[in-house]
């Protein structure tokens, strides 16, 4: 990257920490674990476009600076603006969503930014949930990574009323508060399936779903 | 330098030597205990003395850069309390275009008519313009679900986090000449709020029975020793106001105890709602509601009062 971009990145990497901070006034909620640099997976739920740059943002800049997302290569290389945004403001693993026309295992670019020694944001529900259920039902790539890296902390991250700040065919953003709330880490068991690994994921990140829990002291 | 400036300055400067004598009083208390271990009464003291310098920083500048100045501080208040409140306010996706409307035309409305000074517009632009149009606004998206408790809790949010707030930057319509009037904002947010701290700690250290045992902890003797504090400490700033002695501590009395009464009435909406702090902006304090919410209730009484009886 030369230095010209890699300045142009910084700056606008701090304008939308700025943004999210001050004007949506979002805010972390470590409940489970502490902010502290070890190698992670951050796994969200997904109901909006602004998620990844929610979660991004809420990290301190030391953990931030480590932490990659992971993200549909399809959407982020879809103009020059999105791929600068992608790959040169929050250094995205992109992954292609396409099984039929793919020539590079997703998986194996995941492994390998993990072997870097960065830490991951990733959405398991594969799409937004436009539903009314908290989640849609996990893929399985958050369970063959934790079986392939079983050091590694995973996270379940709640994102707090991004629905009401941008409702789908809405145009303008309410300046709501925005919560993230950063649950205990899971690692998949010994003999845990994928099945049982990917529902008990679920139903940790379900859980944090809860306001009241760190509200009433 | 005018009067009014150097009278500026004179508050801050006391309030800042206060503050001064209050941090270091907390770092003495922090000194007490071993390094490594810390006191959670101790550390709370800490943070809320540092949030308010950064209060008392930002409204002394403002107070000195003038008008435009005061306006916007109480402006953005205004929006990080209506931020606050509804958050928490019942909404479905059909109140989107009313909350929006709220957020970015009704609250730059409202501080503008104080700036050109129409007061008669200010006076019924919430209350009666927002009131009818934000609902015709949601019922046009056809939702009846819970119609009214949405539109109910947008308006009491309008009402309270930018109605009741702009009434304290409208203090400076009141004509007293010299700019002066930016002094009466000072009397009002300093008798409020002390009255407020006395009650706090008087309460934890002297209070016996509680006034609403179900809601807050607040407590006959303590509300009681707030007032009188505030009734004190407003005849001694009397001279910042066109009150008179007398006429001063009264006003400080009647904003005090309404503010207090106003807490009270938060306390019963953050018990409703399920939370204790309304958000975590200001450290130590919980968010900008938690701290306006005795100044946002006694405003629009403050100013009508003074309006009325000192014009």
């Amino acid at each position: 990257m030369s230095l010209p971009r890699r300045l142009a990145a910084r700056f606008v990497g701090h304008a939308l920490t700025f943004i999210a901070r001050f004007i949506i006034a979002a805010r972390a909620d470590w409940r489970g674990i502490e902010p502290v640099p070890r190698q992670r997976v951050y796994f969200a739920n997904h109901v909006s476009n602004a998620d990844m740059p929610m979660v991004w943002a809420v990290l301190p800049p030391a953990l931030r600076r480590q932490t990659r997302p992971v993200a549909a290569a399809d959407y982020w290389l879809k103009n020059r603006l999105r791929a600068f945004a992608g790959r040169d403001v929050f250094g995205a693993v992109l992954i292609d969503r396409r099984p039929e026309a793919r020539v590079e295992d997703p998986m194996e670019k995941i492994l390998e930014a993990l072997d870097e020694g960065a830490s991951l944001i990733i959405f398991p529900e594969g799409n937004r949930n436009m539903t009314d259920d908290p989640l849609l039902p996990f893929r399985s790539g958050l369970y063959n990574m934790g079986k392939a890296r079983p050091e590694v902390d995973l996270v379940p991250t709640w994102i707090a009323n991004l629905n009401e700040i941008m409702p789908k065919g809405e145009i303008i953003p309410l300046p709501l508060i925005c919560t993230v709330t950063f649950g205990a880490p899971l690692h998949v068991e010994k003999d845990e399936d994928k099945d049982a690994f990917l529902q008990r994921a679920a139903a940790a990140l379900v859980s944090l779903s809860d306001p009241t829990f760190d509200e009433i002291t | 330098m005018t009067d009014t400036t150097s009278d500026i300055l004179l508050l801050s400067i006391g309030v800042i030597i206060l503050l001064v004598g209050l941090t270091l009083f907390g770092e003495f208390m922090r000194g007490r205990y071993p390094v490594g271990e810390s006191n959670q009464v101790v550390e709370t003291f800490i943070q809320r003395v540092n949030s308010w310098w950064a209060i008392v920083i930002l409204t002394s500048s403002a107070a000195l850069l003038g008008e435009l100045a005061l306006l916007l501080l109480f402006a953005f208040a205004s929006f990080a309390a209506l931020r606050e409140f509804l958050t928490f306010s019942y909404k479905r996706q059909a109140d989107h275009l009313s909350l929006a409307l709220g957020f970015f035309v009704i609250l730059p409305l409202q501080y503008l008519f104080i700036g050109l000074g129409w007061t008669g517009l200010f006076a019924v632009f919430i209350p009666v313009y927002a009131f009818l149009l934000l609902p015709i606004v949601s019922a046009l998206r056809g939702d009846s679900n819970r119609f009214l408790i949405r539109v109910a809790e947008t308006q009491w949010g309008l009402m309270i986090c930018i109605f009741c707030i702009s009434h304290i930057p409208a203090l400076m319509t009141f004509e007293m000449g010299d700019g002066r009037s930016v002094l009466l904002i000072l009397f009002f947010v300093m008798v409020v709020q002390f009255g407020d701290l006395i009650e706090y700690y008087a309460g934890r250290k002297f209070g016996v029975r509680k006034i609403a045992p179900h809601l807050s902890p607040k407590t006959i003797r303590g509300m009681i020793a707030g007032v009188l504090g505030a009734t004190v400490i407003g005849a001694l700033l009397s001279w910042i106001t066109p009150y008179g002695i007398v006429g001063a501590a009264m006003m400080a009395a009647l904003a005090s105890l309404t503010g207090m009464f106003g807490s009270l009435v938060f306390a019963a909406i953050k018990r409703d709602k399920g939370v204790k702090d309304w958000s975590h902006l200001i450290p130590g304090q919980g968010g900008f509601l938690d701290q306006l919410d005795s100044v946002i209730f006694a405003a629009p009484v403050f100013y009508h009062v003074t309006m009325l009886v000192w014009k």
